[in-house]
């Protein structure tokens, strides 16, 4: 059964490209490219990704604007069936928006744009898409972002804590995000925002391969199922 | 009907937004400035009929974020004389 995924474009998003490239190398299928304005998905899809860049020019906030538009929808809707929703970046601000996921991203406490690679723990492995790293282990993933200071209250980084939904987490204070948080799930797992693009990091060309792994295991998860 | 949103971060969020603005008033000699926190402002110009709910809607749902900012709601013709 081939992998039948979907990249949504916003106006102003630009790693679609990059994100579509990963999944057509890894999966053999190029995804299904969405626009913003499309009032539906495709249907029968497999994964869902929602791409970085600056949807809206970051007018309002960063994924305030995309988080309303229409096909955000539909996202929700087969995110709450249970398909594998990735966000990266501002696909990971776009989908705290749309509250699919707790907590909010702020600006970086630098105030600078932090463009560098930077080590992650993997911290849980129970996720379609963190199945094929070792728990605990180390991986290196590019960052390149302004708002990516991960904020939610107290009692809500203990909820994620406590289930287990923290699955990407700084060695070290990157950005200013609470508690080095780097990645989250929601309750069900099957939706990951991301600030790291692991879409950057599937060959060596791009110095390290590192982000393969999360889309191989999230195909072979799928193609099987 | 003229409408002013305040939107300012909760107490608590850090801002540093705000911290470097202090910084640079600090450094540019002004004295006692104890705090500097940095919001928007948001003006909408809405249907007199326009109920506080479909307002409160707008911000909870669109103009502020609830995770990390409050919001206040002025409506302005009825504060300034026309």
């Amino acid at each position: 059964m081939a992998f039948k995924s979907a990249v949504i474009t916003f106006p102003g998003s630009n790693c679609d490209r990059d994100m579509a490239v990963a999944l057509e190398q890894i999966s053999g299928t190029a995804p299904i490219r969405v626009w913003h304005g499309d009032s539906g998905l495709p249907d029968g899809l497999d994964f869902i990704a929602l791409p970085g860049g600056f949807s809206y020019g970051d007018y309002l906030r960063s994924g305030a604007m995309a988080a309303n538009s229409p096909v955000m929808r539909s996202v929700a809707a087969a995110a709450a069936k249970g398909v594998p929703v990735l966000g990266v970046c501002n696909g990971f601000q776009i989908l705290t928006e749309s509250g699919l996921l707790p907590g909010t991203l702020m600006r970086n406490t630098s105030q600078n744009y932090i463009c560098r690679t930077v080590p992650l723990k993997v911290e849980h492995t129970g996720t379609v898409f963190t199945g094929a790293y070792e728990a605990g282990e180390t991986i290196n993933i590019p960052i390149a972002h302004h708002d990516g200071n991960y904020f939610a209250d107290e009692d809500t980084l203990d909820e994620l804590e406590g289930e287990g939904r923290v699955v990407f987490r700084y060695f070290e204070p990157v950005n200013g995000s609470q508690r080095d948080i780097a990645g989250i799930t929601n309750a069900a797992g099957n939706v990951l925002g991301m600030m790291p693009h692991p879409e950057r990091a599937i060959e060596q060309a791009h110095g390290g391969s590192d982000g393969k792994r999360l889309f191989e295991n999230a195909i072979a998860a799928l193609v099987s199922a | 009907m003229k409408v002013r949103i305040l939107i300012n971060l909760k107490p608590g969020v850090l801002d540093p937004q705000g911290r470097a603005v202090h910084h640079s008033l600090e450094g540019l000699g002004f004295e006692g400035v104890e705090d500097v926190r940095i919001g928007r402002m948001i003006e909408l110009d809405v249907a007199d009929n326009t109920s506080d709910a479909a307002l409160d809607d707008m911000c909870q749902k669109l103009l502020a974020n609830m995770v990390i900012e409050n919001y206040a709601i002025e409506k302005l013709d009825q504060v300034e004389p026309a």
